[in-house]
């Protein structure tokens, strides 16, 4: 915390006074950063509880949380792409977006039958190393290059790593892990801190 | 308050459009005695409800992507305030075949100040006299030192901050202290002296210290979002509350004007709207017209305002009307900066923009294209978004612990540069009526023709190679894209060929504007040099249309000084029983 960020309530006050002293300030009323507020809180609760998934069936969204999670995964500085909700950030957006609901809804299904064509198993089932290979073959544009049969795998996995990626970073946790420190009231901008070499 | 008949009202003076023209007019009018009524197409602006400022993405279930993903790599967030839009349901506008154009408009109160990026640079005394400088085009019938007053009026009253620099034909400021620089900054500017490229603190509309009733910048980054505190310049924040406060002041929301009404001396009588909420059609009567609806939309209400006195469209004897219409040349290079993985973790906010730009620096010289651009730049350790790391993903492939590490160590490291400069008027380039299609008002359409010249290209192709040696002396290598969207593209050994072709669309910079121009020949120009119609005297037009060049600098703070230069003429001729 620097020392020179106030408090959202203490600038809300002092934009207050400033208001009954004349200012031809359009102001925030309290209540109304209190609507935002509730309303933020009433969407949390709505999650809480299992998650029905609003696109995929529930064996789908299984996978999908597998494959962010593996995209992303839980390390000793932050929890993964799980913890941090990009899951059902996809399947929102999916249940909404028809392009999404082909290239996801049919890449996993893809997923799965190309699994079962290799190793004999939907790709929940195959074995951590199995799962490996596969998603090396698809996590990489050369190979869809060399082998024509792997292109709408590896399309399908860098749009689910993109939204992945989307779902993690601006999360509490993915925003946090990058050292995000703005989106904040400060007095002054310092300025570039000492940077070595710069 | 004068009265034909019990139910006609006569205002003292009526302004279509509530952005930076017509705010302006609204404050300088209402503060001199007139009594004013506004038009504003869109709705009301509401800071409690509208306003976005502070908000996390993961407060929004859709993270700032939008239903569907529709946002995602737009413009527009669900983390913007109401800011305007390229389309409008219901509101279409057309294109020549074979040409193209984006026109971005902004039916809310504060029209395009609610959007703009608050960069607030003075048009110089050369961009006044651009066919005395160097032959092309038409000079203005005003000079710099005529607009000067106009510019400090302005800059006083609204905010902006800068530094005294003295460059030829980028005129200093009444300023208020420049930030410090970004890491960012630090780094181009350095790259920039070594170039001798002339790189200083830019000049926003943003406040570094109280002013006027309004507080300080908080250093959110977050212009975009509406500024509770109005430490920013909006129109609708800034101008028409002082206008409301002198009680002369009546917004009508909700009312597209539809036509301009002449009586029989040929002197505007009343503006006819469409109340967008019954959908019903209304007059306002007033005893003198301020048109400030943006550049295109003010030619479009002339063109539609057809009468037998006008039938050409109301003060378009000349024809001129929708001609001369340009927009900034725009053109985009991001780069890769690998020595910014060192910078720690901070606070890199700052203002709502950059800190830092680099205005024409080679004035006078001998160039291979006339007039010159400007460039801005930014990037680095933003609040990360939906999208914010495609670029990275598409680069480094694969996934894992690997991938995450990959994605905090170059996060930051990218920065965007964009050239702004100026077009040079061309008979190919102007907008006309569609003679097939209305909106869904009935109203006629704006049809779009488009071409950029020689010099036009030229221009682009060096702001690409400008950008690319910046890059290449700060230490970091080219990589596409743009400011807000840094990718990796096809393009990254820099075929020059394909980098000529990145010139920005016609009209995407928003920066059209020419379409209503000033002069002295009455043939060859709409309005006179006090922005009041040559044939029309009860007629002003105050947004960008009046402009007879494009300079490199953004035109809104140019659109408030001569907005208030004319409304005090207004006034004067106002008290003069003139109108």
């Amino acid at each position: 915390m620097t020392t020179d960020s106030v408090s959202r309530r203490a600038v809300l006050k002092s934009i207050s006074i400033g208001a009954a002293v004349g200012s031809v300030l359009r102001i925030i009323p309290l209540q109304a950063a209190e609507h935002l507020h509730n309303a933020i809180q009433a969407e949390k609760a709505d999650a809480a509880g299992a998650y029905s998934p609003k696109f995929f069936s529930v064996q789908q969204f299984k996978t999908l949380q597998s494959l962010c999670e593996t995209i992303l995964p839980a390390d000793s500085d932050s929890g993964g792409a799980i913890e941090a909700g990009a899951p059902e950030f996809i399947d929102l957006l999916t249940s909404e977006n028809p392009e999404y609901q082909s290239k996801l809804g049919g890449g996993l299904k893809w997923l799965d039958s190309t699994s079962a064509k290799r190793y004999k198993n939907p790709y929940l089932d195959c074995t951590p190393q199995q799962q490996k290979e596969i998603l090396d073959l698809i996590a990489y544009r050369e190979n869809a290059a060399k082998d024509n049969q792997l292109s709408q795998g590896v399309e399908f996995f860098s749009l689910l790593r993109n939204l992945t990626a989307d779902g993690f970073f601006t999360s509490k946790i993915g925003i946090k892990y990058l050292g995000y420190k703005g989106n904040t009231y400060r007095l002054e901008f310092p300025g570039c801190p000492p940077v070595p070499g710069l | 308050m004068l009265q034909l008949n019990p139910t006609r009202k006569i205002y003292d003076v009526c302004i279509i459009g509530s952005g930076a023209g017509g705010g302006t007019a609204a404050k300088v009018l209402a503060e001199g005695g007139l009594n004013i009524v506004m038009l504003e197409a869109g709705p009301r602006l509401n800071p409690e409800k509208d306003f976005k400022e502070h908000v996390w993405p993961y407060q929004l279930a859709h993270r700032g992507a939008g239903v569907g993903a529709k946002l995602r790599l737009q413009m527009n967030s669900e983390f913007m305030a109401p800011n305007g839009a390229w389309e409008i349901e219901g509101e279409p506008y057309t294109t020549a075949p074979g040409t193209s154009f984006r026109w971005f408009r902004s039916r809310i109160e504060g029209g395009r100040t609610n959007h703009y990026g608050r960069i607030s640079l003075r048009f110089g005394p050369a961009d006044f006299k651009a066919h005395s400088t160097d032959g092309m085009g038409d000079d203005w019938p005003i000079t710099y030192e005529e607009l000067a007053p106009y510019y400090d009026k302005v800059e006083s009253f609204i905010g902006v901050f800068g530094s005294k620099e003295n460059i030829p034909n980028a005129p200093d400021g009444v300023f208020l202290p420049p930030p410090h620089p970004r890491c960012t900054e630090t780094l181009i500017k350095k790259a920039c002296d070594n170039l001798k490229i002339t790189c200083i603190p830019s000049r926003m509309a943003i406040l570094t210290k109280p002013l006027n009733g309004r507080d300080a910048c908080h250093y959110c980054a977050q212009c975009g979002r509406g500024c509770r505190s109005a430490s920013n310049f909006s129109s609708s924040q800034v101008m028409i509350p002082p206008a409301a406060a002198t009680g002369r002041f009546t917004m009508i929301a909700g009312a597209m004007a539809r036509e301009l009404l002449v009586d029989k001396s040929g002197k505007v009588e009343s503006v006819s709207y469409i109340d967008k909420t019954t959908g019903s059609e209304q007059r306002v009567y007033a005893r003198a017209f301020v048109v400030a609806a943006s550049a295109c939309e003010s030619a479009r209400l002339l063109l539609n305002s057809r009468s037998p006195l006008f039938p050409n469209g109301l003060a378009n004897s000349s024809g001129v009307v929708g001609r001369y219409l340009t927009d900034s040349v725009g053109s985009d290079l991001a780069g890769h900066f690998p020595q910014l993985e060192k910078m720690p973790p901070h606070n890199h906010d700052g203002v709502g923009g950059m800190h830092m730009y680099m205005p024409w620096w080679r004035f006078g010289q001998k160039n291979d294209f006339l007039r010159g651009y400007h460039i801005e730049f930014g990037g680095g350790r933003d609040l990360p978004g939906v999208g914010s790391f495609d670029g990275v993903c598409a680069e480094h492939e694969g996934y894992g612990a690997e991938l995450k590490q990959k994605c905090r160590s170059s996060y930051g490291t990218f920065i965007g540069f964009s050239g702004r400069g100026e077009m040079i008027p061309n008979d190919k380039s102007y907008c006309d009526l569609d003679p097939k299609v209305v909106d869904r008002w009935g109203i006629p359409v704006l049809r779009f023709h488009w071409q950029w010249g020689e010099n036009e290209i030229k221009m682009a192709q060096d702001m690409r190679k400008t950008f690319r040696s910046i890059i290449e002396a700060a230490g970091g290598t080219v990589i596409g894209g743009t400011r807000r969207h840094p990718q990796a593209t096809a393009n990254q050994n820099g075929d020059p060929a394909q980098d000529a072709a990145k010139l920005s669309e016609p009209g995407a910079v928003i920066h059209e504007l020419g379409t209503v121009r000033m002069g002295s020949d009455r043939k060859t120009s709409v309005l006179n040099k006090n922005c009041q119609a040559h044939e029309v005297k009860n007629l002003f037009v105050a947004d960008a249309a009046p402009f007879v060049t494009n300079p490199d600098k953004n035109p809104t703070l140019s659109i408030m000084a001569l907005s208030w230069r004319t409304s005090e003429y207004l006034i004067d001729q106002a008290k003069k029983g003139e109108l």
